[in-house]
């Protein structure tokens, strides 16, 4: 088992140092950066100080976080909405046309995501697809004006991390077993009752687990409100960006990545532990 | 047969088909109310999709369902006055025994007092009361079995639904759980519908058997009617070893068929039926039926042969006997400890007869 040979040791060697580059030094340098002061030419000086979090400590940080957590939250619960019947069906169709249909899921993956955002602002502008479609339906006498507004922010982070959710609840639906829906329904529960009561809880760890990971991207994603948003909405991963590229101040956007991913990294650690007791108690 | 109460269950004309597969063809049926009705049959005729039809997770594509005299034909599972015992168990992995065994009545809403008082009822009959706080992934299979039971009978349906409940359990603990469900019948007075392909286990536990095949009632009928007067061929087989012998009708006389048995003259009981002189018979018997003496010279007609094999089997003992004709036969002789010498051996040659009248001759339908 412990047998040493050279291929091994090359890959333990190659990962360790991919691993070692471009994740613990970035993430190392980001945390030093944010206990330093702001440079004029150097981006981060000496001496070593707190003003970076006391700044983030404010009224307006928190306001900017709690927003950015809404509108993370609310794409989370619309990708739930949308995701878990698609998923549900998915889980439930003949073998041949599951692979087709996870297909359909996985295909946007292929197109970069940026240009999946630009192509979403011709469908939302006010002679776009959306606005069209509710004109020629009759549902609406005048274009709404969607882009540039959060409803289109939160648009875009629905749309570009829906397969997100769809792949871990698809995971979770498949694994339940139909017998058990039967002997729900043998024992006189009705369709709803069946749902709430047994697949509801037994697909939680797909629900859980899709909410992660559409939550947590969104809560840090730039792209999708800086091309959707306009400059109206700064979220989280805004004020990060133009911290670096526009404000110049290093110190304060490493203050703020840092404590995003401490947020982050609590949040992954609470579904972990309570994941783990989860399972524990379904085994022991 | 027939009483002023509607049966528990009744099929009328039923027949259940899957594209152009029909699984299922024009059956008709009436279970009473009380009755362990066991469907046998050998697998893929049907057993499961009948029970299903019952359930409701299937919906016959042509016929009629009663329960209780009520066309449920149409209706949900949900809505049915019956309850399955899955053979997987399909006990809820997220609940307690406790919980598992409250669903049904949970379901229909009762008080939280008349639930504890039934479930604790319903786990003390399996003997499971003592587990009521165990998830499903901490007991034993023959617990889960149990626990599967208690959470149907709890609901104290018109009929009880098992579709090869004891096929997951090892040999020593399926002829417990077997004494056990027939106990749990007794006491509770329910319906109950089984299914399995062991005919043993059909047997012990049954009042009626409806032995099914390509998904057609072949006979249904006590378990001691089936196996000594099978109606056809396909029931003989099916029910036990059986021997068969080729033959000719010759004359017959009332019940009395004098007939050609592998060529040798054979008076033989036909019973009901007649036979047309000439006409091909099948002369069935069973092992334990068949009558073995030594062959001595004196004695010229009868079927002869060799003893090919013996099988020891504790009280009985099993012999191959291959006929002069070559066909293999199989008899079972009760071990003679006083009289050792009276066994026979391997080579030996035997004069091979039967027990008067408990032959079975039917029509050789080429089967
Ligand atoms: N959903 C279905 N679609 C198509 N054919 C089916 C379906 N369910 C069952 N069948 C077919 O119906 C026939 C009877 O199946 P059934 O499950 O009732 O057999 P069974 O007697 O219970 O067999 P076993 O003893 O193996 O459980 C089989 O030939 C089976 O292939
Ligand atoms: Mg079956």
């Amino acid at each position: 088992m412990t047998e040493r040979s050279p291929f091994r040791n090359l890959a333990v060697a190659a990962v360790g140092g991919w691993l070692t580059v471009f994740v613990i030094l970035p993430n190392l340098m980001t945390l030093a950066t944010s206990f330093l002061s702001r440079g004029e030419v150097e981006f981060a000086i000496l001496p070593i100080t707190f003003s970076s979090y006391r700044e983030l400590a404010g009224p307006e940080f928190l306001r900017m976080f709690l927003d950015s957590a809404w509108l993370a939250l609310g794409a989370a619960m619309a990708c739930l909405a949308i995701g878990y019947p698609f998923a549900y069906i998915l889980a439930r169709l003949s073998p041949k046309k599951r692979k087709l249909g996870l297909l359909f899921v996985i295909i946007p993956f292929w197109t970069n995501s940026l240009i999946r955002t630009y192509a979403l602002i011709t469908i939302l502008n006010a002679n776009g697809l959306l606005n069209k479609v509710l004109l020629g339906l009759g549902l609406i006498s005048a274009p709404l004006d969607i882009l540039y507004t959060e409803t289109a922010v939160f648009i875009g982070l629905a749309y570009t991390l829906l397969p997100f959710m769809i792949l871990p609840l698809y995971a979770s639906i498949e694994k339940l077993d139909p017998r058990l829906i039967e002997a729900a329904r043998d024992l006189g529960a009705g369709s709803f009752q069946t749902f709430f009561r047994v697949s509801l809880p037994l697909t939680l760890p797909g629900i859980v687990a899709g909410t992660m990971l559409v939550f947590l991207p969104a809560l840090g994603m730039f792209y999708v409100p800086d091309v959707l948003g306009g400059s109206r909405s700064l979220l989280v991963g805004n004020f990060i960006r133009n911290q670096f590229l526009t404000a110049r101040n290093w110190p304060l956007g490493s203050a703020a990545s840092v404590l995003l991913t401490a947020i982050m990294a609590l949040l992954l650690a609470v579904y972990y532990f309570c994941n783990k007791r989860v399972r524990r108690e379904a085994a022991a | 047969m027939e009483t002023s109460s509607p049966p528990c269950i009744e099929l009328e004309r039923v027949s259940k088909s899957y594209g152009d597969l029909t699984v299922i063809h024009d059956l008709s049926l009436r279970i009473h109310d009380g009755e362990f009705l066991t469907f046998l049959g050998p697998s893929g005729c049907g057993k499961t999709t009948i029970l299903r039809l019952l359930a409701g997770f299937e919906r016959p594509t042509t016929g009629r369902l009663r329960i209780r005299g009520q066309d449920v034909t149409g209706e949900p599972p949900n809505r049915r006055a019956v309850n399955t015992v899955f053979q997987s168990y399909a006990l809820f992995p997220h609940m307690t025994v406790f919980e598992n065994a409250a669903f049904g009545l949970r379901m229909r809403r009762k008080s939280k007092e008349e639930i504890r008082v039934r479930v604790e009822e319903a786990l003390r009959a399996v003997k499971m009361l003592s587990f009521a706080g165990r998830r499903p992934s901490q007991l034993s299979g023959g617990q889960q079995q149990r626990a599967a039971i208690a959470r149907a009978i709890v609901n104290k349906p018109a009929a009880l639904l098992l579709d090869e409940p004891l096929s997951a359990l090892d040999a020593k603990l399926r002829k417990e759980v077997q004494l056990e469900l027939k106990e749990l019948r007794r006491k509770l007075g329910i319906t109950f519908v089984f299914v399995t392909h062991d005919q043993e286990e059909a047997f012990s536990m049954s009042d009626r058997v409806a032995v099914i095949n390509h998904g057609v009632i072949e006979q249904i009928d006590a378990p001691n009617v089936i196996y000594e007067t099978p109606k056809n061929l396909f029931v003989a087989r099916f029910v036990g070893e059986i021997n068969v012998f080729d033959g000719v009708a010759v004359s017959q006389n009332g019940k009395v068929l004098d007939a050609r048995v592998e060529g040798r003259p054979c008076r033989l009981n036909a019973g009901e039926r007649r036979y047309a002189p000439g006409q091909k018979i099948k002369t069935l018997l069973r092992p334990e039926d068949i009558r073995l003496e030594k062959a001595n010279g004196e004695t010229p007609d009868g079927l002869f042969g060799v003893v090919a094999d013996t099988v020891y089997k504790g009280m009985t003992i099993d012999l191959i006997i291959e006929t002069d004709g070559g066909k293999k036969i199989s008899a079972t002789e009760f071990f003679n400890e006083d009289a050792p010498e009276a066994m026979f051996e391997k080579g030996e040659r035997v004069r091979v007869d039967w027990v008067e009248d408990w032959e079975v001759v039917l029509p050789d339908d080429g089967a």
